[in-house]
């Protein structure tokens, strides 16, 4: 009974899927393994470190402390979804790039899937929403100035686009 | 593979989970967020036989008002969905206060009222907070509702009341008294930690500005939320003056709250703080009650 698999139907980045898969499955291995979108980093998985960050129904959750067949008729938005290709970065990644908010880019996919929809409802925000939005998400390289810095780019280059 | 293999059932009505609860008792365990529960798991520090799923009982998600000015607030309701509700600012601004001090955003979007309450830990704000507006809970099981007060709630470090079979349901926060300040406040070495302490005041001022009620609770200062009744009743009957405010904290922090210290704080720095957060928090909440009796 307690392996038995349970189907899900869920949609990843605009497109349905159906796996089987075992109750205990994190959402976050589900993703890597299964669908092989690696994007989704997994660093602590106990919900500190934020590298996991996905949108489950557009909200940003840790997928390390879910069950996929929690997602089971929900809407996931991963990192590869952000851009369709490599020329055209969302304007969030092309700021990271281009303010050096990232190093080795381990904690990114977290910080831009934390970011997107925090831009979305704060399209000017301060230093201190910044640093409370990304409170949750930890990076061992930058030392975060450059990641403050890259989002206050965005922001700007989004909100130009905008008007 | 992370957690340990389980059963996962996910019933999409309050009756139908009440009547797994009820049949499989101690053997399940129920999900709200996950947010402690599944770190647990993941650490196989717990291994339940069975999760039973409450995400898709939607019933149990809502904020309302009921006649009399209390709020109503169903035990799935997100810390999220707390935080951006147009009536918690005003009918309970306490709990409005100390919600941005829980983890952080991603963790809020899953963390429950309900799961938060039901957890106990000693370090969480929630507890607090529903200790300090003297919050009533409701469960459910197979033998139908039954109505907790809080001060009985918790029963030592991540224990309560509930039976194993027992889902709690609704947390109502009853309306704050008109002449009433409030705090929250809490010292933590990062945004987002559990706080090293906290505390939450509720300090009513009649008509004369002398102190007619007071609480204190805090946060990380014992095995459960601790309520200094005899620091609050050296309160009563006084102007709320600096020193009146020293002698509370004096005996909040010397004598009433019994921190175990750890890695980010010792007992004393614990103590200190305790110390520091009750003026200030004093401070503020009878600039808002004198405030709340002039308008
Ligand atoms: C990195 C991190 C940092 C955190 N920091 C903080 C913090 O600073 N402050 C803080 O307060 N919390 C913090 N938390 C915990 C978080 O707030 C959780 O949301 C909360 O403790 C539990 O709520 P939940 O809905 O996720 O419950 P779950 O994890 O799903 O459940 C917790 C327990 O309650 C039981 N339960 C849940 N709902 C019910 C119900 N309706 N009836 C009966 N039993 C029920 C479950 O069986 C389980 O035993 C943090 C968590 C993480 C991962
Ligand atoms: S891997 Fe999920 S928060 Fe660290
Ligand atoms: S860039 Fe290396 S952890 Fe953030």
């Amino acid at each position: 009974m307690q392996n038995e698999l349970h189907t899900v139907h869920l949609t990843i980045n605009g497109k349905q899927f159906e796996r089987d898969v075992e109750p205990r499955t994190l959402l976050s291995d589900f993703l890597r393994h299964e669908i092989g979108l690696t994007g989704t980093h997994v660093g602590c998985e106990h919900g500190v470190c934020g590298a996991c960050t996905i949108l489950y129904d557009g909200q940003p959750v840790r997928s390390c402390l879910m069950l996929a067949v929690q997602a089971s008729g929900h809407a996931i938005s991963t990192v590869e979804g952000l851009s369709a290709n490599l020329k055209e970065l969302h304007p969030l990644q092309q700021a990271f790039w281009e303010s050096h908010g990232l190093q080795c880019g381990f904690c990114t996919p977290g910080f831009l899937m934390t970011l997107v929809p925090f831009l979305e409802t704060n399209p000017n925000p301060s230093e201190n929403q910044i640093r409370a939005a990304i409170s949750g998400n930890l990076c061992r390289c930058t030392g975060y100035q450059n990641i403050v810095k890259a989002i206050q780019s965005a922001a700007e280059r989004m909100q130009a686009k905008v008007a | 593979m992370k957690p340990a293999p389980f059963e996962y059932l996910a019933p999409d009505s309050l009756e139908e989970a009440v009547s797994l609860a009820a049949q499989h008792g101690d053997h399940a365990k129920l999900l709200a967020g996950g947010q402690s529960l599944i770190p647990a798991m993941n650490f196989r520090v717990v291994q339940p036989a069975m999760l039973i799923d409450l995400n898709r009982v939607t019933e149990l998600r809502y904020i309302r008002q009921n006649e009399g000015g209390a709020l109503a607030i169903g035990s799935m309701t997100t810390q999220h969905e707390l935080e951006i509700d147009g009536q918690v600012p005003d009918r309970v601004p306490l709990l409005f206060e100390a919600l941005p001090h829980i983890a952080h955003p991603q963790i809020r979007n899953r963390g429950t009222l309900g799961g938060s309450l039901v957890h106990a830990d000693p370090a969480a704000e929630l507890p607090v907070i529903a200790l300090a507006c003297g919050a009533r809970l409701k469960a459910r099981s197979r033998e139908g509702e039954r109505w907790i007060e809080i001060g009985s709630f918790f029963q030592g470090m991540f224990m309560t009341d509930l039976a194993p079979e027992e889902i709690l349901v609704e947390v109502v926060f009853p309306p704050m008294p008109p002449g009433t300040g409030w705090s929250f406040m809490e010292a933590s070495r990062r945004r987002g930690d559990y706080a090293m302490m906290g505390v939450a005041v509720l300090l009513r001022l009649d008509g004369e500005g002398v102190c007619a009620s007071a609480r204190l609770v805090y946060l990380n200062a014992g095995d459960g939320p601790v309520d200094a009744h005899e620091a609050a009743a050296s309160l009563i009957g006084s102007k709320p003056t600096a020193a009146a405010f020293e002698e509370a904290a004096d005996i909040a922090s010397q004598k009433e709250i019994d921190p175990f210290g750890n890695i980010h704080a010792t007992v004393d720095f614990q103590r200190h703080l305790a110390h520091v957060l009750t003026r200030r928090a004093l401070e503020q909440a009878s600039g808002r009650a004198q405030r709340a009796r002039a308008n």
